[in-house]
C-alpha cells in the first residue's frame, strides 16, 4: 500500500457550532448574557437573527446526514464528529472555524468583544481541551482592533490555537491601516492569519449589488477574496509585515493565476502611484498565501484542475472539508479523478498544512 | 446471473420514506414513492453521499426566466450531502444523465408464500407466507 493510502490528513476547515447559546453562558458575564437575552445580536445585516444566506436557516448549512442522533445541532457532537468525520477519515489534524455563534461584526463593540471572547474560551474549553487531533483558530473583532489585541494577549501563546482569523467581509478592504495592528500582531506571534469566507458588512456581497440567487452568491466569496488580496497587496501590506502569512479559506484558488497576471500588467503602468511596492504584484500573492481546497473546482477535463494548480503552486494549497456542511469534500473522492502523484499527494493531505501550521 | 433478495417486507417502510439495506454486500437505497418500489445504490457517485438520507422534492423545469412548471412530486432525489438531483426511477443525474448515474436496480413486490419456494436470498430476515416483501434484482 502506497503512503498516501496509510498516511492520515490534516483538514483546514472544520466547523464546531454550539448546542445553545447557552453553552456560552460559562464564559459571558451576567452583563452580556443579560445583553443577548434583553436585545439580542446587532450584525451589519437585514435580518438580525437570520444568516444572510438561505441555508443557514435550515440545519445550519449541514450535510443532512451530519446532524448527531443525539438531536443537537451539526457540528455540535464531539463524539459523532470523531466517530462520523476524524476517525473514518483518519484525520490527524483538524483545524477548527468556529463561525457560528460569533461576536466578529457586532455593531455593538464591547458586547461583540465579549462574546468573541466568550467563543475563543468555549473553543479551548469544549473542543481543544477535549480532543488533541483538533487545533484552534482564534477568532478576532475585525472593526475593533484594539478588542483583537487583547485577545490576542489572552489567547495568542497557547499552542492549540494555531492562527488567528478575521472575516473578509468588513467596513473596508482588508488592507487598510486600520487593520495593520492585528498584522502587525499576526506577524509578532509568528501565526498565520485564517480568512474564512463570510462576515456582515452591510454591503452587498457582490461587486455589483444584491444577488437574487444563493447559486449567485456562493460564488461571491470568489470575489471577495480577490478584492482581499488586492487590497492587502496594493496597500503595502507586505512591505510592512513581510513575515506575514495569510491563508484562505473557502475561497476557492483557480482564479489566482488571472488575478496575478492582471495586477502584474497594471503595475507595469501604473507603478508610480504605489511606489512603496518594491515588487510586482504577483511575487507578493505568491510569497504570503495559502488557501483551503473546498469546495474543489470540477472541470470538465480533470487536466486542467493540474494546470491551475502548477500555477498556484503545489505548496500553497491545503486540503480541507468543511465538515459539517453541506458541500463537504470528502477526502476519498475530491482529487480523485486528478491522479496526484504520491509527492503532490502528501502536500495538498498533510505535508503542506502541518509546515504552515507547525504541526506534529 | 442476477440474484433476487428480499430486502423489506411492504409496509417496513413508511409511504414516500425510504430505507437502506446491505445486501450481498452491497449497500441499497429503497424508495416507496406512493407504494411504487425503486432501488438505487446507497453512494452517490459524485462523492460517496448516502443517498437514502436525501430529500425528495418534485422536477422543477422551466421554459424561461420567471415561469417554472412543477411535475413528478417525489420523484427526484437529492443527496444529502451536495444536492446533486437524481431520477428515482432511473437513477439518472439531471445536470449530467449522460455520465453521472446512480446504479439503478430492479424491484418487485412478491407474496411469502411464493419467495419460500425460492430462488429468493432471504439473508436479511424470515419470510412469513401471510406477507408481501420487497424484492431486489442484483
Amino acid at each position: 500500500m502506497s503512503d498516501e493510502k496509510t498516511a492520515g490528513l490534516v483538514d483546514c476547515d472544520i466547523h464546531p457550532t454550539v448546542t445553545a447559546m447557552a453553552d456560552l453562558n460559562p464564559y459571558l458575564t451576567d452583563r452580556w448574557k443579560g445583553y443577548m437575552r434583553e436585545y439580542g445580536p446587532n450584525f451589519r445585516q437585514v435580518f438580525a437573527s437570520a444568516g444572510r444566506y438561505p441555508r443557514y436557516n435550515r440545519d445550519g448549512g449541514a450535510r443532512l446526514d451530519a446532524r448527531p442522533p443525539s438531536g443537537v445541532p451539526a457540528g455540535a457532537d464531539l463524539p459523532f464528529m470523531r466517530q462520523q468525520h476524524l476517525d473514518p477519515n483518519r484525520v490527524d489534524f483538524g483545524v477548527l472555524q468556529p463561525l457560528r455563534p460569533n461576536g466578529i461584526g457586532a455593531r455593538n463593540q464591547a458586547f461583540g468583544e465579549s462574546l468573541t471572547a466568550a467563543v475563543n474560551d468555549w473553543q479551548a474549553g469544549a473542543w481543544l481541551g477535549e480532543e488533541g487531533r483538533l487545533k484552534g483558530s482564534l477568532m478576532l473583532t475585525r472593526e475593533d482592533a484594539g478588542a483583537a489585541l487583547r485577545e490576542i494577549d489572552r489567547h495568542g501563546g497557547d499552542p492549540n490555537f494555531v492562527q488567528v482569523s478575521v472575516l473578509p467581509h468588513g467596513l473596508e478592504p482588508l488592507g487598510r491601516q486600520r487593520y495593520w495592528p492585528i498584522f502587525e500582531a499576526a506577524e509578532a506571534l509568528g501565526k498565520p492569519i485564517g480568512i474564512h469566507v463570510g462576515g456582515t458588512s452591510g454591503m452587498a456581497p457582490t461587486a455589483t449589488g444584491w444577488c437574487s440567487y444563493y447559486v449567485e452568491e456562493h460564488h461571491s466569496k470568489c470575489e471577495a477574496m480577490q478584492a482581499l488580496v488586492t487590497s492587502m497587496v496594493i496597500e503595502g501590506v507586505f512591505e510592512r509585515f513581510p513575515k506575514l502569512r495569510v491563508v484562505l479559506v473557502e475561497g476557492g484558488f483557480v482564479w489566482v493565476p488571472s488575478l496575478c497576471w492582471r495586477l502584474d500588467k497594471h503595475w507595469k503602468t501604473l507603478r508610480s502611484e504605489v511606489p512603496h511596492l518594491k515588487r510586482a504584484p504577483s511575487e507578493y500573492i505568491r510569497e504570503h498565501f495559502w488557501y483551503t481546497s473546498q469546495p474543489i473546482e470540477e472541470p470538465e477535463d480533470p487536466r486542467h484542475m493540474l494546470d491551475a494548480m502548477d500555477w498556484v503552486g503545489w505548496d500553497k494549497i491545503l486540503f480541507s472539508t468543511d465538515y459539517p456542511h453541506w458541500d463537504f469534500d470528502d477526502p476519498k473522492f475530491a482529487f480523485a479523478r486528478l491522479r496526484l502523484t504520491s509527492e503532490q499527494h502528501k502536500k495538498l493531505f498533510r505535508d503542506n498544512a502541518a509546515n504552515l501550521y507547525g504541526l506534529q | 446471473m442476477p440474484q433476487r433478495y428480499v430486502v423489506a417486507r411492504v409496509g417496513d417502510i413508511p409511504t414516500n420514506g425510504s430505507k437502506a439495506a446491505t445486501v450481498a454486500g452491497r449497500e441499497i437505497a429503497i424508495f416507496d414513492l406512493d407504494g411504487e418500489y425503486f432501488a438505487l445504490a446507497n453512494r452517490c457517485p459524485h462523492e460517496g453521499g448516502p443517498l437514502c438520507q436525501g430529500r425528495r422534492t418534485a422536477l422543477f423545469e422551466s421554459k424561461r426566466p420567471g415561469t417554472f412548471v412543477t411535475s413528478r412530486p417525489g420523484e427526484m432525489l437529492r443527496c444529502p450531502w451536495h444536492g446533486w438531483e437524481f431520477d428515482i426511477r432511473t437513477g439518472r443525474s439531471y445536470c449530467d444523465p449522460d455520465k453521472m448515474g446512480a446504479r439503478a436496480f430492479g424491484v418487485t413486490v412478491e407474496p411469502g408464500a411464493r419467495l419460500v419456494e425460492g430462488p429468493y436470498q432471504a439473508e436479511i430476515f424470515p419470510v412469513s407466507l401471510d406477507d408481501n416483501y420487497i424484492v431486489v434484482e442484483i
